[in-house]
């Protein structure tokens, strides 16, 4: 592909940077330990927080008492809800995907009632941090019990226990998307009553924590009626949007910083009621206060993902042409919603076809109410569960059908001369070849050699086993046409800013609106300023992160940083040329029109010798001793890119997987993957966002699960019990690029952020159960544990519960997991 | 309070302690050494290791007064020189040109781990590296790329490494990243 080459560049045009893999800029500080987290800050007079929690699930507060932690020693102030209950507001939800969605308001602490373990009860106010949490045990609170309500399936029952008293049920929204009713494909039950072959499964999607390895962090200091607040945060300017609108205090007088921020993945997504609180506390004690969470409280607190439970029928014919697909889903909202808690499985309701051609499809959701700590946005945010639902599916329409997985994936999988194509779900895909990347990744991962294996292993009876799993996915990226965000109800657009200021000495200002926090904006801005400005790499420096440098931005998330960030970077920098051309040419005394820009520099068509640097232009327009009539002294540019369409990065997952019949241990033989992510900026960049996010797919796969006990205790509360792997814990990665540029924006760049993440959770399930289907199996449950292997090899069933899981929504018993599931049209296999 | 002498980076303190502080707050807060960070609470993350009397601890296992007669190494202190000048150690210089690092958090402690391990086994393969960081939680990378500067790392302080070790990164990688598809 030439996507990145101007073919109309002169043979002798300087090196590109867009392509290279450049070292980052940010590591510098990092890897020497000069680095500005949030906790880091020591601001004079600065008071420390604690936040007293509720140990109870589901309690009426009967009683509490903070007198005597307010005599310990070095306490400042202490505040209950009660105190704080005229002014804390509501946290914002911005995505009320019904009209009729039941949002039930979510206070920072809890005044009367808590709702989930973990909840802020009361708040002590220090000199230091161990005198705040010393006087924590002081506080006297009594919970007066309520019923705990946790199985999302029960929980929807009429009868059930409800979480929140001042609601009719615990169905928070039914979200309904049906291409038929949406005039973007068939009637789905006509397709499902014609249908030679259904099958239907239920899939758990366990909960998941974010675990960003920096705790959550926020400072808040006060200055008159102004305040600052620094956070760690992917979304200093939402987030100062929506505390200036929850707390009263009006936005100008509110700056937000995101200094160094260590990790989000959806997790800093987020308005916490702790940066509310500090807010608050801030402004009554009119002094710098510091919250920073221990990890017990990030694990227990932080917003979670994931957590549906998918009903999932597929229609085809018996020659394995897909007829029709239909999912419903059960949401875990948790107890309360937060940012965009409902909008998380909406947005995967548009995944769930993939890369097929459904001809009819639909897609219900209700969003569920439970005692547990709110879900929201983490890595893929709802495109991880669609894809995982429509790639298990398709093999277990491949066995249905004794097809080979692949096989019935090429026979429906849109082609690479079909695009752009409009899917069932109503997206216009950009491009791609997903059997050019699916040849690729099969030739990476050795796949002839290790089906000859698993023949032999088979043969032998070998008690390890050996299975193949694929993943053939596609994503959604560049969040968001701020139009089509509207349409589903989303609270703001999905445009992004950036700013270029010209230095006098030549040097160069990037101001974006993304945050990055890890992802190393610094440097991928700076090869693209640099080429489209001609200017040296190390002469760009990119600020972002500060509401007072970076006015307008909506942030990181959603793979949208390069897609969306990166064009308004290349809008702004055109705009700097078109400026800089105009005095170019009255200090060259030429016409623009026969100025050619190159390199840095302008040059006269035919006059050789003539030209001036942009790097020059900048000094010239700063001395503004000589400029021409009838435009301002400046070369100064900002551009806002709203793009028209998404993104849609696309690849195929391929895991080989040995499993150990006889102890269920479970292991990656190998790993191979080839994604399509459009232009690729900086390859050692790429390369990085897939690694972490395989890992986090992986994880989901065989490792993390966030389980409540039938109390409503998180029992995963800790790095001892929530398992993120750590280097032993996974495998080495063989990965490979396709690239076919995206069309919705000049640089062709699909997104990466999330590509990994969202398609190796189903190529590792898919992978163990190749491994063990012959002995019956046709599900685990994730994570895959030896327990679970062991239990669904010798003992039938998807491995069932783990012992720390009293009840939860993953609890359901086999029994009523397979009835809640049949589906009277289907004549496909339940086992 | 309890008093204690300790030597951290190659100064020397004599400080009052809470008998209760660890050895990571005492850096953080009394001495401003942040960039040595807390991850969790459970010593499983090891974001905050340092080397006392050069072995890698965890410093949130270590109480300050533990510490007392000390030698401290944090991450700020492994450089030599001082400024624009330093000279990284090469398990950071390693970090750097391998892209072993994303957000940074875990990078500290990961580096002096690290360190650390190369002193025990100065030519670990790649199970060796894994086997050998696994006290060390990175939730960005996927690790592969600490395994490739850690074993890169090791090379050059053995003296094996082709390039010399002063170069600059390369401009364009042909090394870590061996399987990206080059963009003509």
């Amino acid at each position: 592909m030439t996507a990145v080459e101007d073919p109309a560049a002169p043979v002798d045009a300087p090196a590109k940077e867009v392509g290279q893999a450049r070292r980052r800029k940010e590591d510098a500080r990092l890897i020497t330990g000069r680095t500005t987290w949030t906790d880091n800050m020591v601001l004079p007079g600065m008071l420390h927080l604690a936040v007293l929690r509720s140990p109870v699930a589901h309690g009426r507060i009967t009683h509490l008492d903070v007198s005597a932690a307010k005599e310990r020693g070095g306490v400042v102030a202490v505040y209950t809800g009660r105190d704080l209950a005229e002014e804390q507001g509501s946290l914002p939800c911005a995505w009320p995907v019904t009209p009729d969605m039941v949002n039930p308001g979510h206070p920072s602490i809890a005044v009367d009632q808590v709702n989930h373990v973990g909840e802020a009860v009361a708040i002590v106010v220090a000199r230091s941090r161990t005198a705040a949490a010393d006087a924590l045990e002081a506080i006297d609170v009594d919970y007066e019990p309520l019923p705990v309500v946790l199985d999302m399936e029960q929980a929807v029952q009429d009868g059930s226990p409800l979480v929140h008293d001042s609601t009719s049920s615990n169905t928070s929204y039914h979200f309904v998307f049906d291409a038929g009713e949406a005039g973007t494909g068939a009637d789905t039950d006509g397709a499902f009553a014609d249908a030679e072959v259904t099958v239907s499964r239920r899939f758990v999607q366990q909960r998941l924590i974010p675990a960003f390895m920096e705790p959550r962090s926020v400072v808040v200091q006060p200055s008159g009626d102004s305040y600052t607040m620094w956070s760690a945060t992917q979304i200093p300017h939402i987030l100062r949007v929506m505390a200036a609108m929850v707390t009263g205090i009006p936005e100008h007088k509110l700056r937000v910083i995101a200094p160094d921020v260590g990790g989000g993945f959806g997790g800093k997504l987020q308005v916490n009621p702790e940066e509310i609180l500090c807010l608050l506390i801030a402004r009554r004690l009119g002094k710098p206060v510091k919250w920073t969470e221990t990890r017990s409280e990030s694990l227990m607190t932080a917003h979670h993902g994931r957590d549906q439970v998918q009903f999932i029928d597929i229609a085809a014919d018996r020659d394995g042409t897909v007829r029709g697909l239909r999912v419903r889903l059960l949401a875990d909202m948790g107890a309360y919603l937060r940012l965009i808690t409902p909008g998380v499985p909406a947005l995967g309701a548009f995944m769930f076809p993939g890369i097929y051609k459904f001809p009819a499809y639909r897609f219900e959701c209700d969003g569920v109410f439970t005692n547990k700590v709110p879900t929201d946005a983490y890595r893929g945010a709802g495109r991880p569960e669609a894809t995982f639902a429509i790639e298990r599916i398709m093999d277990e329409l491949a066995v249905e059908l004794d097809m080979d997985p692949l096989e019935l994936r090429r026979k429906n999988w849109i082609g690479a001369e079909e695009f752009p194509f409009t899917t069932v779900a109503g997206l216009e895909y950009d491009s791609g070849d997903y059997h050019q990347a699916t040849e690729q990744a099969l030739q990476l991962i050795g796949y002839d050699e290790l089906r000859a294996e698993q023949r032999r292993r088979r043969e032998s009876g070998d008690p390890v086993q050996l299975g193949i799993g694929f993943s053939t996915f596609t994503e959604m990226c560049g969040l968001a046409p701020s139009r089509v965000l509207g349409s589903l109800a989303f609270g703001a657009g999905g445009w992004e800013q950036a700013s270029i200021r010209m230095l006098p000495t030549g040097k160069v200002e990037v101001v974006t609106g993304s945050t990055p926090h890890g992802q190393g904006h610094e440097t991928a801005w700076s090869q693209i300023v640099a080429d489209q400005l001609g200017v040296p790499f190390e002469d760009v420096e990119v600020l972002h992160g500060d509401t007072a440098i970076s006015s307008r931005g909506l942030d990181t998330y959603g793979s949208r940083s390069l897609v969306v960030g990166g064009t308004a970077v290349v809008k702004a920098a055109e705009k700097v040329v078109q400026k800089a051309r105009v005095i170019a040419a009255h200090l060259l005394e030429a016409s623009e029109d026969d100025l050619e820009f190159t390199g840095g520099k302008f040059t006269v068509r035919g006059t050789p010798g003539a030209g001036v640097g942009i790097q020059e232009v900048a000094l010239a327009i700063f001395a503004a001793h000589d400029y021409p009539e009838g435009i301002e002294p400046s070369i100064d540019a900002e551009a806002t890119f709203d793009p028209e369409n998404f993104s849609f990065p696309h690849g195929t997952h391929i895991c080989a997987m040995e499993v150990d019949t006889e102890t269920g241990f479970v292991k990656i033989r190998k790993y191979a993957c080839v994604d399509d992510v459009g232009t690729i900026v900086n390859p050692l960049i790429v390369e990085g966002q897939v690694h972490g996010g395989l890992a986090q797919g992986i994880a989901q796969a065989l490792y993390e699960e966030a389980i409540y006990d039938a109390d409503g205790n998180l029992t995963t509360g800790s790095f001892v019990d929530y398992l993120v792997p750590a280097a032993s814990d996974l495998p080495h990665f063989d990965t490979g690029n396709t690239v076919h540029a995206a069309t919705s924006n000049p640089l062709g760049a699909k997104g990466v952020g999330e590509a990994g993440c969202i398609a190796s959770t189903p190529a590792v399930v898919n992978a163990a159960l190749d491994a063990v289907r012959h002995l019956g199996v046709s599900d685990i449950r994730m994570p895959l544990t030896p327990e679970r292997v062991w239990r669904a090899v010798h003992q039938g069933g998807d491995g069932g519960d783990r012992a720390a899981a009293g009840s939860n929504a993953q609890g359901a018993s086999a029994a009523e997991a397979a009835a809640a599931s049949t589906d009277p049209s289907s004549n496909g296999s339940h086992l | 309070m309890t008093q204690i002498n300790v030597r951290v980076d190659g100064a020397s303190y004599q400080d009052d302690v809470e008998p209760r502080t660890l050895l990571v707050h005492y850096l953080r807060e009394q001495l401003g050494k942040v960039g040595t960070v807390v991850g969790c609470d459970t010593s499983n993350c090891g974001a905050c290791t340092v080397h006392l009397d050069g072995h890698a601890v965890k410093s949130c296992t270590v109480l300050a007064v533990q510490a007392d007669g000390c030698q401290v190494t944090t991450i700020e202190g492994v450089a030599t020189g001082e400024g624009p000048t330093a000279t990284l150690h090469p398990v950071q210089r390693a970090f750097h040109e391998m892209h072993g690092l994303q957000c940074g958090f875990c990078t500290p402690g990961m580096i002096m781990a690290s360190i650390d391990l190369l002193e025990e086994n100065p030519d670990p393969s790649d199970e060796e590296v894994r086997e050998g960081i696994e006290g060390n939680l990175c939730r960005c990378t996927g690790y592969q790329n600490i395994v490739r500067a850690v074993r890169q790392a090791a090379a050059e302080m053995s003296g094996t490494a082709a390039d010399d070790p002063k170069a600059e990164p390369a401009a364009v990688d042909t090394a870590a990243a061996e399987h990206v598809a080059v963009q003509a």
